[in-house]
């Protein structure tokens, strides 16, 4: 899990030397642009040679099941008697195209995978991250103004514990407390199977419970969503947390020190609103541009928590084909998580250009 | 700790004792407060997670393979007892013994690891950051690329083609530490690979090659020996990684089989289902182990990390006692530190 916790993963807050004059936004968000292409193959490319490594992914699928005639069959009607070269290229085209393969055990197109459970793995994500976003500011704030005073290591000492504590083992404790014990909360699931159903009959289903939920209009339906995404999300949230308090603190902290911070001090500025102003919003480019890099940090804690709580997103879908030994099935999310993740991080690139213009060099 | 195995006549005498410029000692004598509190507690649960993993034969009152004993089996999923203090699992193995042998699994993991990857890094970031050129940009957008994605699925990717998913104990081991080298490589090849351009512009490099010094000789003598400053704290933080790498592979199903070796994540997979039926010790001490052994590491790692910042050293004592030290490239010159750089220039 690449959970950066060094500080050192924050861009200079210093401005970069700049390279050349003029050129400005456009240059920029061209050559970053141009960059997402070399990422994607890149690992598109890591993870072919990786999973052709281990044979033929019929064989691997399917081996012991099916008898040897059987299997040259279907190897050879699939292409992959054919050399690696011409696969691996015929691979690359499909990927540019759009076209991740179909899956071995199921038989249905990657792009059809991520559209049915890409919607569960988003809504995850994004009830994570109001988690992490609630705890983790407000909290890093506090710390970096208590700095070294017991606030501050309270504070510091539960961040350490949040990432020392793996998503699933988080995960299940809090199962165990709230929906075992106290049974507030249900176990597991998106939402129990009459929601669900009820949820079929939506003409346009968009597979993100919360909004399918509210376009039903029953309360009971919102509500049954919301009580099954709160261990989860509180899961992962926790998780991205730590890293958004000890991130907020290093970098308010290097704010605080500033003399323009001492200048608004003696002009009377409250304390308060001194860290939250006049320190934080300076303290926010490298935020933003680590907090991109914690989408990377999200999707792997999105796999493990996905089966913890058995949320039928694309990491729970990704560890059943894994199961399944379904190894085109892996090869294609993992390809597609890769130009999601290099298409965030352009994202994410360009927004921190867009709020501090020394980003862009 | 004998002194033979450094090369102690090329430093000069004037220099203090090696104990002391130990990378941990050192950073422990110019703690204070807090932070000093963090290093000990961190340095204890390291140094007793370490004990575990040696002493395992010692300590587990069974075999981590174990299903019976001479009175018959253990029984699945019993409750935690005098025999068994802390119960056994649903495949019928004593939790006690399963969570101590796992600091074994665990430890060896990391060190296999981390070594891999600090060698990999090392040398990858020397050669891109002196050398230059168009090898130094590809290594660089690979070095991105790979940082940049989620290392959890790039690890189960790697153990599928290293073990094909399936394990044996060094197998397992094995696929685990290389799956994990493989992600941390590019972490290790940035810091060196930043240090190496900063040293590459210092005199005394330019006077090693004018004096006819080989490449190679200017890597390894001149440039490594200074730019290794930052390592100790990136080990710390890929050690702690590392383990939880090896926990979310094993939780996966991409663990170690059982009858090979104790392997925490592993176990924590095994009891997801005992969770709902409200048996909590199959998780819970697994689970435990790998917070506290991380904890300790991350706690050393931290406070390293803080005394190596001046900004977030502790604000007593410090100054007199840090020394000279130049700024490496990680380390950001901000307003506020440069009154720190001068005093102690």
């Amino acid at each position: 899990m690449t959970t950066s916790l060094l500080p050192t993963d924050a861009p200079s807050v210093v401005a970069p030397k700049p390279k050349s004059a003029g050129g400005g936004f456009a240059r920029y968000l061209l050559v970053r642009f141009l960059l997402i292409f070399p990422t994607i193959f890149i690992l598109v490319t890591l993870v072919f040679i990786l999973l052709r490594t281990v044979g033929d992914p019929i064989t691997a699928a399917q081996g012991g099941r099916l008898t040897a005639d059987q299997l040259q069959e279907r190897i050879h009607a699939a292409g992959y008697d054919r050399p690696v070269i011409v696969q691996y290229l015929e691979y690359l085209g499909q990927v540019f195209t759009g076209n991740f393969g179909n899956t071995i055990s199921d038989n249905r197109p990657i792009t059809e995978v991520l559209l049915t459970y890409g919607g569960a793995t988003l809504e995850l994500a994004f009830y994570a991250l109001i988690v992490a976003f609630i705890v983790g500011i407000p909290l890093g704030m506090l710390a970096a103004y208590y700095r070294d005073r017991l606030p501050d290591a309270v504070l510091r000492i539960f961040a350490i514990l949040w990432y020392a504590t793996p998503v699933f083992f988080a995960g299940m404790l809090l199962k165990l407390v709230f929906s075992v014990w106290l049974q507030w909360l249900p176990v597991a699931g998106r939402a129990t199977t009459r929601t669900e159903l009820s949820m079929q009959t939506l003409p346009n289903k968009t597979g993100i419970y919360l909004i399918d939920a509210i376009a039903l209009g029953n309360p009971a339906a919102i509500g049954d969503v919301l009580a099954h995404a709160v261990l989860p999300g509180i899961a992962l949230g926790l998780l991205t947390a730590g890293v958004f308090l000890r991130l907020v603190r290093t970098n308010v902290i290097g704010t605080l020190g500033t003399d323009y911070v001492d200048a608004a001090r003696s002009r009377g500025v409250g304390e308060a609103r001194l860290v939250r102003k006049h320190a934080f919003k300076p303290a926010l480019i490298p935020i933003i541009t680590v907090i991109g890099l914690q989408i990377a940090l999200l999707l792997g804690g999105a796999v493990l928590t996905e089966t913890t709580f058995e949320w039928k997103g694309l990491g729970f879908q990704l560890a059943a084909y894994l199961a399944a030994r379904d190894f085109v099935a892996v090869q294609g999310i993992v390809a597609l998580l890769a130009v999601i993740v290099a298409l965030t991080n352009f994202i994410v690139d360009i927004i921190a250009a867009l709020i501090d213009p020394r980003v862009r060099y | 700790m004998t002194t033979t195995a450094e090369p102690v006549t090329t430093l000069p005498p004037t220099k203090p004792g090696l104990l002391s410029r130990l990378p941990v000692l050192k950073q422990l004598r110019q703690s204070v407060g807090l932070q000093r509190g963090m290093l000990i507690a961190g340095l204890a649960l390291t140094a007793v997670f370490i004990l575990v993993a040696i002493f395992a034969p010692f300590i587990a009152p069974y075999g981590f393979a174990q299903l019976r004993d001479a009175s018959g089996p253990f029984g699945a999923q019993q409750p935690p007892s005098a025999a068994h203090i802390m119960g056994t699992t649903v495949g019928g193995y004593d939790v006690f013994s399963r969570v101590i042998w796992g600091a074994q699994t665990a430890i060896l993991v990391i060190i296999i690891a981390v070594l891999c990857s600090i060698f990999a890094g090392i040398l990858l970031g020397l050669v891109s950051g002196y050398i230059g050129g168009w090898l130094d940009r590809v290594l660089v957008v690979i070095a991105d690329a790979i940082y940049a994605f989620p290392s959890l699925l790039l690890a189960i990717v790697l153990s599928i083609a290293i073990s094909g998913g399936q394990s044996s104990l060094w197998g397992g081991i094995l696929a685990a530490a290389l799956s994990i080298t493989v992600v941390f490589i590019p972490q290790y090849f940035r810091v060196i690979r930043a240090e190496t351009i900063r040293i590459k512009a210092e005199p005394y490099v330019e006077s090693a090659k004018m004096l006819g010094a080989s490449a190679p000789r200017i890597m390894f003598r001149h440039v490594l020996r200074n730019a290794t400053r930052t390592l100790p704290i990136i080990f710390t933080l890929n050690s702690s990684e590392a383990l939880l790498t090896l926990a979310g592979l094993g939780f996966l199903g991409f663990g170690i089989e059982p009858t090979a070796a104790a392997e925490w994540g592993y176990d924590l997979n095994k009891a997801l289902s005992d969770v709902t039926s409200g048996i909590w010790w199959t998780a819970l001490y697994p689970g435990l182990a790998i917070v506290l052994a991380v904890m300790g590491i991350t706690l050393v790692g931290e406070s390293l990390n803080d005394l190596a910042d001046p900004r977030l050293r502790g604000r007593k004592r410090v100054k007199e006692k840090s020394g000279t030290m130049s700024l490496t490239s990680v380390d950001r010159p901000l307003p506020s530190d440069l009154d720190i750089q001068e005093e102690n220039a």
